[in-house]
């Protein structure tokens, strides 16, 4: 009785974990987004946070918070790199690019022992609890927040409107989005890390194709004129198939039906709304 | 303040614009013209920095911009509207007017995102510095609505605010008459030249005659991407080459043979 | 060794280049990237599992009946999945995410509906004895891939040059609106596209189907991946440019197997698909129709 009790909680846990992980996977996405990029790279960046992580702990046993900065920081370096040939490319080939890094990277991990090879790494002790995942997304939510409404948002909509009209205004518009693909690597970096160290386990399929895409859905569904979108549309779609378990079988088919649906008939995602970028309102 | 050497532009195919040089004197309107297709809008994406150039070269301020990127030259004072007008539609006009203002707005990103006060006052001055720059085209009222729920020619008087708002040394039009009706054409003439008296510098391309004629102080005239013609409204005017090329050949001669 | 090496890439990469070709049709007339694409994989490969088991057709009648099936699926699934995205002319990225719930759904419901084990076709349907040709050992359902896919793209180009609703595609492709006002009905040439692509997608999942000797629900994914590939390098919406890709990819996968190791094989489609991005982002010929000035 004790253990099933102790399972439950577990994988509650895991739910609960997981919805704070993938808000901020929803975040690192919309942070390229918000500027028309249809960068999906995510889950590529993510992969590297997450093995990055799961080494140093295992092998080094470094203390967490080094851990994380250090998973944040390599996707970010990768970026760094991909990113000038990557700046050239745009809508679907950007997109297409990007979700080839993933696979790229899956082969990779296959083909590496050191990485676990096709097992993957297990036994990746549990060191991220509520209050990092939660403090990390807070904070990071609040610095979106913040920056939205200040001359950066204001640059960022410029650019996703019309980027020639955007450069012509002063704007250094390659500057930002490579600010916005190491800022976006960085999240799904962490995010990665957070999550290998709460699942205990990582292998090499999860950071390819599907992922990517899932994760694009969750910018989606949420809209992408807020920072509030992702985070809701994380939610509602990591907790829908825990919501949906009982319908067994049923329970993708909704998901993929809801989606469906919010593409249809929410275009602008559940939350369609702006964010005003002049901060208080002029005295008229 | 603008002068333009030899500046080519080639294409697969086809030359757009081909060896035009030119000088745009300061505190000066000169305008640019020519029959449709003679590669106005590829002249001013080279000069603004969104095409580069095949051939030549292009100088703003005694500096040689021609391989500076764009942002770079709306800092040192470029500033341009658009032929087929590009507000940005989804943000309020106030806010399209402030991003306008970016290359003007120096305090530092993070002190920007974490609103520090030397950020909120640089905001509260853009604020003002906005409306003052609305109430000047004349569409202060609008302040908050939406770019895109503006009529056409107050979105047109927006590019206008908009480039305006950087404090730019030259301002290049590009058809700011464009679907005016009369008033609005006056009223926006009106407009041009008190910001030359104010100091501005404009180039623009305009193919309203009447409006470039009252206004210009010097014309250049392309056609199939040469310059044929550059002078006085009255030397334009009566220029042969540049009749010929606006009514074809038969027309000027008759022109010529008739009486003026 | 080497001959046969050729021959066997050959034929994979003729498989490939026909299941881009359909999605590089889908991409260049509807402009959309199409996920529900690689369900048709599946789709033909199950309805023709379905008539040879069921109705006991034969292999040519079978394999006729899953391609019209799988037509007809799309037809409807792109109709009433992506027709109100066209009429609010959302961004492609709204295409992109509503086919993956669309994807998502479907191959779901196919799992419900097949389970997820792996079935195989009947022996029966087609020989199994290897032919000796020369200095190689062709099986018989190689030769059947190869003249397929000669004929269908064959037919294809026949198709998009010499009749009405060809050139009424072509011309959607090159300029929707103009065409629409030059009278050409725009839905009839999008239900055409949807049904000629998802039938080269089934006829690619029979043979894959009948060559490995497995159908399942997820079939098309793996697919999928290297047709995102195949249609970028080659230039998305230029079909000689899939052509020619697919068979350059067959023809790399096989070389890597067979010389350096088959785990690499996988990474093969997205190494490539990286290098012809940086070298060149307009396809194979410079011809790809993605963004117009």
């Amino acid at each position: 009785m004790m253990t099933t009790l102790d399972d439950l909680l577990w994988s509650y846990q895991s739910l609960i974990y997981g919805l704070g992980t993938n808000a901020i996977l929803g975040l690192s996405m919309y942070a390229v987004l918000q500027l028309g990029q249809l960068s999906l790279g995510q889950a590529a960046f993510m992969g590297i946070g997450a093995y990055t992580g799961a080494l140093l702990t295992l092998k080094l046993g470094l203390p967490f918070p080094l851990v994380l900065a250090a998973a944040a920081a390599a996707p970010a370096l990768a970026a760094l790199v991909i990113g000038g040939p990557t700046m050239k490319l745009s809508g679907v080939h950007l997109a297409i690019a990007t979700i080839g890094l993933g696979e790229v990277l899956r082969v990779a991990y296959i083909n590496t022992d050191a990485m676990g090879g096709a097992l993957g790494l297990s036994g990746i002790p549990e060191k991220a609890d509520f209050s990092i995942i939660f403090g990390l997304l807070a904070v990071i939510l609040a610095g979106f927040i913040l920056a939205s409404r200040s001359k950066i948002g204001r640059a960022c909509e410029a650019i996703r409107e019309d980027e020639d009209a955007a450069r012509v205004m002063g704007i250094d518009v390659s500057a930002y989005k490579m600010t916005a693909l190491v800022i976006s690597a960085a999240l799904a970096g962490l995010a990665g890390a957070l999550n290998a160290h709460f699942s205990s386990f990582i292998g090499p399929n999860e950071f390819a194709f599907e992922t990517a895409v899932s994760i694009l859905s969750f910018a989606i569904l949420g809209g992408v004129t807020t920072p509030f979108g992702p985070v809701l549309g994380a939610f509602v779609l990591t907790a829908l198939p825990e919501l949906l378990r009982p319908l067994h079988d049923f329970r993708l088919v909704f998901n993929g039906l809801i989606i469906v649906l919010v593409v249809i008939f929410l275009p602008r995602g559940i939350l369609g709304f702006r964010i005003r970028r002049t901060g208080k309102p002029p005295p008229c | 303040m603008l002068t333009v050497h030899a500046l080519t532009r080639a294409f697969t195919g086809l030359v757009a614009v081909d060896q035009v040089s030119f000088t745009v004197a300061p505190n000066t309107i000169h305008a640019l013209i020519g029959p449709n297709g003679a590669g106005k809008t590829t002249l001013f994406n080279m000069i603004s920095g969104l095409l580069p150039p095949s051939d030549g070269t292009i100088a703003f301020q005694n500096a040689d911009i021609t391989h500076l990127p764009p942002h770079r030259r709306s800092r040192l004072g470029m500033g341009r509207t658009f032929q087929n007008l590009r507000v940005f539609g989804e943000m309020t006009v106030l806010e399209n007017v402030l991003t306008g203002m970016h290359p003007r707005l120096g305090v530092a990103w993070p002190l920007a995102v974490l609103r520090s006060p030397a950020a909120r006052n640089e905001e509260t001055a853009g604020l003002a510095k906005a409306l003052n720059l609305l109430r000047k085209v004349g569409i202060a009222e609008q302040a908050r609505r939406p770019a895109a729920d503006l009529a056409y020619g107050d979105q047109r008087r927006l590019e206008i605010a908009r480039a305006l708002a950087s404090d730019p040394a030259l301002l290049l039009l590009d058809e700011p008459a464009a679907g005016m009706n009369p008033t609005e054409t006056a009223a926006l003439g009106d407009l041009l030249l008190e910001l030359r008296r104010e100091g501005l510098t404009i180039l623009l391309v305009e193919h309203d005659m009447g409006f470039v004629m009252r206004l210009s102080d010097r014309l250049t005239v392309l056609n199939f991407g040469r310059k044929i013609a550059e002078g006085g409204p009255d030397d334009i005017r009566n220029d042969p080459t540049v009749i010929e090329a606006y009514l074809g050949t038969k027309v000027a001669r008759r022109l010529a043979a008739g009486a003026p | 060794m080497l001959a046969q090496q050729l021959f066997n890439a050959l034929v994979l990469g003729s498989v490939y280049a026909l299941f881009a070709l359909g999605f590089t049709l889908t991409f260049g007339v509807l402009r959309v990237i199409n996920l529900l694409y690689g369900f048709y994989v599946a789709a033909g490969a199950f309805a023709a599992l379905v008539a040879v088991q069921s109705l006991g057709l034969g292999l040519w009648a079978a394999g006729a009946f899953g391609v019209v099936t799988a037509g007809l699926v799309a037809v409807v699934c792109d109709f009433l999945v992506l027709t109100p995205l066209r009429r609010a002319k959302a961004p492609e990225l709204s295409s992109l995410i509503v086919t993956l719930g669309g994807v998502l759904l479907m191959n779901s419901l196919m799992q419900i509906a097949f389970g997820a084990e792996v079935r195989r076709f009947p022996a029966r349907l087609l020989s199994q004895d290897a032919i000796a040709i020369g200095p190689l050992l062709v099986a018989p359902i190689q030769l059947v891939i190869i003249a397929t896919v000669f004929v269908l793209v064959a037919a294809l180009f026949w198709f998009m040059e010499r009749t009405r609703l060809g050139t009424a595609i072509r011309a959607v492709a090159e300029r929707p609106d103009t065409a629409a006002l030059m009278g050409v009905n725009v839905g009839l040439v999008v239900s055409g596209v949807s049904f000629l692509s998802a039938a080269l997608s089934a006829a690619a999942g029979i043979l894959i189907g009948l060559d490995f000797n497995a159908v399942h629900p997820y079939m098309g994914e793996p697919m999928m991946l290297r047709g995102f590939a195949i249609i970028v390098i080659g230039g998305l919406g230029d079909i000689r440019g899939a052509l020619v890709a697919g068979l350059a990819l067959g023809f790399l996968e096989v070389m890597t197997a067979g010389y350096l190791s088959s785990n690499l094989k996988e990474a093969v489609a997205f190494t490539a698909l990286i290098l012809g991005l940086w070298l060149r982002p307009n396809g194979l010929f410079g011809r790809a129709s993605g963004k117009r000035a």
